[in-house]
């Protein structure tokens, strides 16, 4: 039976440049920030991220990681606007393939079901679909003739996402009220590496909850990573809530020092500085 | 003025405030939309959503603002994440009330980006669902500091797909159906032949020609402009006692401020 364990700095070590990246999460919810820390100690560069985005896009835009986007949006939730997103699409820095919410979860679909684009009725009339988008229309075939944007299938290199619960060999499940899109990454994905708060044994799973809250099957998993507080800053219901604190100091910051005194080390050096500035700044 | 959430008996209740008659004109949306998810964003709307629930819509169905769909009192009625959410969207059985940063004469909202060229001078949120909600249910838009930054002649970028646009794609469009916009100021709607926009009613205390002049691009406006109604005296408790006893709409528009 494959133990698919390994640690973050592990996984991260299995990407390369260049890659298309998914992240799983919503905005400020439940993003894999332990792996998006890893990612930030490597030297993996020129992403391509696929994303609901949140601080995720905000910290590898503001360390240089990303040359392309594709999102619907990028918000801190409680902090509107991600203001390290801003200052690399402001500077031109940043390359964004904009499309509508649900454009986005239908071309996760495409992918998860192998095909190349799905049918949605959005986009049309509205500037997603300006020259330059590099989308395509497609006309029903039936009786109606109506127009669809054909959404292109969001096929990913790899899958970040962080559920509350996993076993060694990659079930994964969410216990909050919401799963986002974090099994659709996996589908999509070549390989994808989950991380958790608790790893467990596979009977403890339903032992407390639900068959349905088992969310990403372990046939689409290359690797577990066991991270408590791994989603930090960002919310875990029910594990944790977002830490609104620290979320507004991140985002108040310049971003060097903010990098310099949370992302000089480890993830129990994140932990550590976390600690210190709760005790020392609040 | 001051305003304690509860007043001694037989004391007069102080006159509506001017978010009070925001809130009235958000729940006019809703009116008569029956069992339909309403999906507020902002604090005027979810508070005019909550009234039109507890009053003359009982029917709606409404969020937590995440993943569950709550009765008047809170109790959990159902599952709503955001997947299924989009699902409802493309059935088209919700009416939704977006905020706006710009809104042109035919309805087309941006709340991506401010600039039109690369990049953009400002990066705002991004298109969202915008798109994806014009062209499937019934989308109103709420603007809480009517100004011409926000009423814009031309969108920088059509996210919201206005009455122009929908008009180029007529059977890809044939749910497209914009209801109203309410501001500070008043409330709106497109009723016109060539669908731009049209001023419905002044909130009290406020002028057509103060509109006009915070609008960016010429409104079709009747020769007789009525108010916003009044809200009933059961409306004006349920604001201030049930729904929003910590005023928190007062924030949103603040009395008096800034003109």
């Amino acid at each position: 039976m494959a133990d698919k364990m390994m640690t973050a700095d592990e996984a991260v070590s299995r990407l390369r440049s260049g890659m298309t990246l998914g992240i799983g999460g919503w905005g400020s919810r439940r993003k894999p920030m332990a792996l998006v820390r890893a990612l930030l100690r490597s030297d993996v560069t020129d992403l391509t991220l696929v994303s609901c985005g949140g601080p995720d896009v905000g910290m590898l835009a503001a360390a240089g990681r990303v040359r392309r986007l594709v999102t619907a949006f990028v918000t801190l939730d409680s902090v509107p606007l991600e203001p390290n997103y801003r200052a690399a699409r402001e500077s031109g820095s940043l390359e964004l393939t904009e499309v509508d919410e649900a454009m986005f979860l239908w071309g996760l679909r495409a992918a998860a079901h192998r095909l190349p684009f799905l049918p949605v009725r959005a986009g049309i009339g509205s500037d997603v679909l300006r020259p330059g988008s590099g989308l395509r229309t497609v006309t029903s075939p039936y009786e109606d003739g109506e127009v669809f944007v054909a959404m292109p299938a969001l096929r990913l290199d790899a899958a970040l996402v962080h559920l509350n619960r996993a076993d060694r060999r990659g079930n994964g499940q969410y216990l909050g009220p919401d799963p986002y899109f974090d099994d659709l990454f996996c589908e999509a994905a070549a390989e994808a590496y989950v991380s958790c708060e608790r790893v467990v044994d596979t009977a403890e799973l339903t032992k407390a909850a639900a068959v349905q809250t088992l969310l990403v099957k372990r046939h689409t998993v290359t690797g577990v990573i066991e991270a408590p507080s791994g989603a930090h800053f960002t919310s875990c219901d029910p594990d944790y809530a977002r830490d609104d604190a620290f979320q507004k100091h991140y985002a108040t910051t310049p971003w060097p020092r903010f990098a310099e005194r949370f992302l000089g080390g480890d993830e129990r050096a994140y932990r550590a500085a976390v600690r210190s500035w709760r005790e020392a700044d609040r | 003025m001051s305003r304690s959430p509860s007043r001694a008996p037989g004391a007069p209740a102080a006159p509506p405030s001017r978010a009070e008659y925001c809130v009235i004109a958000c729940a006019e949306a809703w009116r008569g939309a029956g069992e339909i998810l309403a999906s507020p964003m902002g604090t005027v709307p979810s508070v005019g959503a909550r009234l039109a629930r507890l009053t003359f819509a009982p029917d709606l169905l409404l969020t937590d603002g995440e993943a569950l769909l709550i009765g008047a009192d809170g109790t959990v009625e159902g599952w709503l994440p955001y997947r299924q959410h989009l699902a409802l969207v493309a059935g088209g059985r919700r009416h939704v009330m977006m905020g706006a940063s710009q809104l042109d004469r035919f309805g087309n909202q941006n709340i991506s980006r401010i600039g039109g060229g690369s990049p953009p001078r400002r990066q705002l949120l991004g298109v969202r669902g915008a798109p994806v909600n014009t062209l499937n249910n019934p989308t109103s838009y709420w603007v809480p500091r009517h100004s011409r930054r926000v009423f814009v002649e031309k969108v920088d970028m059509v996210c919201g797909v206005g009455y122009d646009n929908a008009a180029r794609h007529p059977a890809t469009a044939r749910f497209h159906d914009l209801r109203r916009v309410v501001s500070d100021l008043g409330v709106f709607d497109f009723g016109t032949p060539d669908g731009s926009m049209r001023l419905v009613s002044v909130h009290p205390g406020v002028t057509v020609r103060e509109v006009r002049e915070a609008t960016g691009f010429p409104l079709a406006v009747p020769e007789e402009v009525p108010c916003t109604r009044e809200p009933t005296e059961e409306e004006l408790l349920l604001i201030r006692e049930v729904i929003d006893p910590a005023g928190l709409r007062g924030r949103e528009v603040p009395e008096g401020a800034g003109r």
